[in-house]
């Protein structure tokens, strides 16, 4: 098949960026998107020019180092999955596609589709974990969760910090990440000690890192390559004002 | 060069406790005082680079990619062994060591496998109590399965994607740290030569791989744990990004490298679908539990499945194996399959494919339980293939996964080189030949919590350190050859992509390298590599300059050095004149075609020492000795 690009490209943070053209022939089905990019970097290369600049690593959907708009949507049309695991089955021959980085204040364009996302580690750096340092633990066993517990955890803990949620955010907030870090670790045993100071250290993060505030939108969950649920914001937001409420005793 | 293992004496099961009570402690408030750095951020970086700073020590650590979270252990998804016979099934710290053993093909050392399988058990008690989600019993306790090969269930996971689990576990335990301030983390950073001072490791040379900066850091000792380099291969199960480049470095500058030839080659991976291919996508092999193996029992039979009868497919793996049926471990399943293949009897495009079908298991438990178990595989082998394992049978083959071979380390942790210490993948220490499945997390993590971080402490209390300042002239010398490497690099004009020349290589390695080798195909290669070597440096272009983000030129410093490794692997293959778990020599097999040890002349580590630009590298031999687990020719019938 037939595919048009238009790619965002920009040489770096300080200079303007723009849309350029691409037409890409004989795209074969099997081929993932970034392949299909490959190819066309490929192309541009034997004409001595620059790559199209895009960030990926395992290609597996599951290191989140992936990730830009195809036609305004986070990862691409296919709900639950990363742009590095959306096949070209899924597009049809004549299709015109706009590719752009993610868009949000706190995540600026490194190149072409490329961002910074350190502040999302800086929100985990805050409070995103629990203090246990190594050769601290008691035995496993010790401490049972129950296994409805342990899979509403795991369902939070699936989150791989790649920042759709943000970028499909009108307001730019990264509710959803923090909130399925919070929910992961809160709704564990051993998470309780530090519940409170997570909640309220990591919502404080994410605002002085230049994220927007949740107007409950919803779009983030849309957008979540593993479907995180909203509800966790909801979680969050009863951690967090629950906190504030106790921390003015 | 001298190799000295360090075993510590004494009866095996003391062997780790008396060393740590011999090993000198560095005094809490000096602590501070002393400056690491740890290169890589995967189970085995992060999980060290985090324990040495909750310790005190001042820690510089260092990832390629955008975050640490993201190093390649991410992708890890059958789960980690421990020796904590939950299960009351039998297991044992014993059974774990006897295992990791045998199953490694007796060429590990014993004492570092014994020491690997006590730890294994505080492994899980540290994830659990950080958080990871590992699977439950309805009861509230930890859930274990069968992996691999094994005969108990020792296998903690949660769900598929255990690596990420452990990985977000060591992570948050890393960012707590930067958070304090103790670790300075250096993301989008790659290190591209090691820095010696009177023969210690004292520090790296980086490049930015946003701004193109390169500069030098310097510390008190440096710990690799930069992955494996199965990429040598271009196409396999590791990330676009994962290489050789620290490691090959640190050979270069006088680190021995061990058994390189030692490469695991997975059995159940998405085959590959055109020249495009970029990688090769693992299905779990928890799916072995489960689907059944087959191939048509004639030759290029081309009948759709539903009319191939049941007495017309051979399920090879039962039929050869009774005992373990398709749960061989992963040299002989692969064998096998590229046997059948061979013959005529694959399946799929090009013929290059065996059936992985779940028919019967979903007539015997139900669909949902088969979803339960596997369905997020199942999910992602249908966006890859486009076709549903519900239905059809998936197609699957052997691709590079896993490197045993790395680079030597004594019992510390050590290399060749003082102060240079080597954790995780990037090492050779305890897989052998051949690694069991689930046992390379718990290696990483072993390394990083509880090995290095006291064995480091030894090294830095008995060590006396000359001030190095930014202005030493071996900074400046090493750092001025980086510079002089890259700009050649980014002057290369030619007209050829670095993956295309990378492909290249990869298809020459697979061929000569891959799952059966001999000594003509080998020579083939040794004579090959060095030509694709010559040509890359004429042909190569690299779009852009060094002064920018520019991933045509990171990818063509990581090619040159896997372009030098190659050669060296295949050095290392053609020297091993036997066949041991993943280095199958076809000159070298039973009558019924299984791998055929001998451990009269081969029964030892090969350690090859770099001499050098175009001279041949020497091999040292570390010899092994089996006291406890006797040697045995492995049988799976
Ligand atoms: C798809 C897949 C599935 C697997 N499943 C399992 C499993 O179920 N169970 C199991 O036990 N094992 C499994 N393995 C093996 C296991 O995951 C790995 O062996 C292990 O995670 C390696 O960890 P590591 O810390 O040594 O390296 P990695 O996790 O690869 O980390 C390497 C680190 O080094 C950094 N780095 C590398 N080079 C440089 C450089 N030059 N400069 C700066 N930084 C650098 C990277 O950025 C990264 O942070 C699997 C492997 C794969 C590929
Ligand atoms: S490249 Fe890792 S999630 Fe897409």
């Amino acid at each position: 098949m037939r595919i048009t690009l238009h790619v965002w490209r920009q040489k770096n943070a300080k200079e303007a960026g723009s849309f350029v053209r691409y037409d890409v022939p004989d795209v074969s089905e099997h081929m993932s998107f970034l392949e299909m990019l490959d190819v066309v970097n490929e192309g541009l290369i034997a004409k001595g020019q620059d790559p199209i600049a895009f960030d990926h690593d395992c290609r597996e959907g599951i290191c989140g180092m992936c990730g830009f708009m195809i036609n305004g949507a986070a990862h691409g049309p296919l709900r639950g999955t990363t742009v590095c695991q959306l096949h070209m089955r899924k597009f049809s021959d004549g299709d015109e596609l706009w590719l752009e980085p993610w868009r949000a204040k706190a995540f600026p364009v490194l190149r072409d589709l490329a961002v910074d996302r350190s502040a999302l580690d800086r929100i985990i750096a805050a409070g995103g974990f629990i203090s246990v340092p190594t050769g601290s633990a008691p035995e496993a066993n010790a401490l049972p969760v129950p296994k409805e517990k342990a899979e509403l955890s795991m369902d939070a803990a699936a989150c791989i910090g790649c920042g759709a949620c943000v970028a499909a955010c009108p307001n730019a907030s990264a509710s959803l990440f923090t909130a399925a870090k919070v929910t992961h670790l809160g709704l564990l045993p051993q998470g309780q000690p530090e519940r409170s100071r997570r909640a309220i250290a990591m919502v404080a993060a994410m605002n002085e890192n230049g994220f927007g505030h949740c107007t409950n939108l919803a779009e983030c969950e849309a957008a979540c390559p593993k479907a995180i649920s909203i509800e966790t914001i909801a979680r969050m937001n009863r951690d967090f004002f629950a906190a504030s409420f106790s921390s003015r005793d | 060069m001298q190799l000295d293992a360090k075993v510590p004496s004494g009866p095996i099961e003391k062997k780790w406790d008396e060393h740590r009570f011999d090993l000198k402690l560095v005094n809490p408030a000096n602590k501070r005082k002393y400056t690491v750095i740890v290169v890589g951020t995967g189970l085995a970086g992060g999980s060290a680079a985090a324990s040495l700073a909750e310790l005190g020590y001042e820690v510089e650590n260092f990832c390629f990619q955008d975050s640490p979270r993201r190093a390649h252990s991410i992708a890890a998804q059958g789960g980690i062994n421990a020796a904590k016979n939950y299960p009351n099934d039998g297991d044992s710290i014993w059974r774990l060591f006897y295992d990791t053993v045998k199953g490694g093909d007796f060429r590990a050392r014993e004492a570092n496998v014994h020491r690997l399988a006590q730890i294994s058990v505080n492994i899980i008690d540290q994830c659990v109590a950080q958080g990871v989600p590992f699977a439950r019993e309805y009861g509230g306790t930890l859930a274990n399965r069968s992996f691999g090969g094994a005969q108990v269930s020792r296998t903690f996971y949660a769900r598929g994607q255990t690596g990420q689990q452990l990985l977000l576990g060591a992570y948050q335990a890393l960012e707590r740290q930067i958070g304090l301030g103790q670790v300075r983390m250096h993301p989008r950073t790659e290190m591209l030569d090691l820095i010696l001072v009177d023969g210690r490791a004292r520090g790296i040379v980086t490049r930015d791989l946003v701004t193109g900066k390169v500069e030098c850091h310097v510390a008190d000792a440096v710990v690799l744990g930069t992955g494996g380099y199965g990429n040598t291969f271009f196409l396999s199960t590791n990330a676009k990004g994962s290489n050789c480049t620290a490691i090959w470095r640190a050979y270069k500058r006088g680190a021995a490298f061990a058994n390189p030839c030692y490469t695991q080659i997975h059995p159940t991976c998405i085959p590959v679908s055109g020249d495009y291919q970029s990688k090769l996508t693992l299905m779990s092999e928890s799916l072995r539990n489960d689907g059944r193996i087959w191939v048509p029992s004639k030759k290029e039979d081309t009948r759709p499945l539903d009319r191939i009868p049941d007495a017309e497919r051979d399920y090879y793996l039962e039929r050869r194996y009774p005992s373990f049926g398709n749960l061989v471990p992963r040299d002989v399943a692969s064998r096998n399959a590229k046997a059948v293949c061979d013959e005529g009897r694959g399946v799929g495009p090009g013929g290059l494919g065996v059936y992985l079908d779940f028919a019967d298991a979903i007539k015997r438990l139900g669909v949902g339980v088969v979803r339960e178990r596997y369905g997020n595989l199942f999910d992602m082998y249908e966006r890859i293939t486009g076709e549903d394992p519900y239905r059809v049978p998936m197609r699957i083959y052997p691709a590079i996964h896993y490197t045993m071979g790395g680079l030597w380390v004594d019992y510390d942790l050590m290399s060749t080189i003082p102060g240079l210490y080597v954790i995780g993948e990037a090492n050779f220490s305890d897989h052998g030949a051949n690694r069991l499945g689930a046992s390379a997390l718990m290696q990483g993590l072993a390394d990083g919590y509880f090995v290095l971080p006291y064995t480091i402490g030894n090294y830095l209390a008995t060590t006396k350190f000359e001030k190095v300042d930014a202005g030493h002239a071996e900074l400046r010398k090493v750092e001025g050859e980086v510079r002089e490497r890259t700009k050649k690099l980014v002057e290369s004009r030619g007209k050829r992509s670095a993956d295309s020349i990378h492909r290249e290589l990869g298809k020459l390695m697979w061929d000569k390298c891959g799952m059966a080798r001999n000594a003509a195909g080998l020579g083939e290669a040794l004579a090959k590599i060095p030509e694709i070597r010559e040509r890359f440096h004429r042909e190569v272009t690299v779009t852009g300059s060094g002064e920018e983000w520019n991933r045509e030129l990171e990818k063509a410093g990581r090619l040159a050095d896997h372009l030098e490794l190659a050669e060296l692997i295949c050095t290392d293959a053609l020297e091993r004149n036997e066949s041991c778990g993943g280095h199958f020599r076809e000159e070298h097999q039973t009558p019924e075609g299984e791998a055929l040890r001998n451990d009269q002349d081969f029964c030892h580590v090969s350690a090859w020492e770099y001499t050098g630009p175009g001279n041949k590298p020497v091999m040292h031999k570390e010899p092994l000795t089996f006291e406890h687990v006797h040697l045995t020719q492995r049988s799976y019938k």
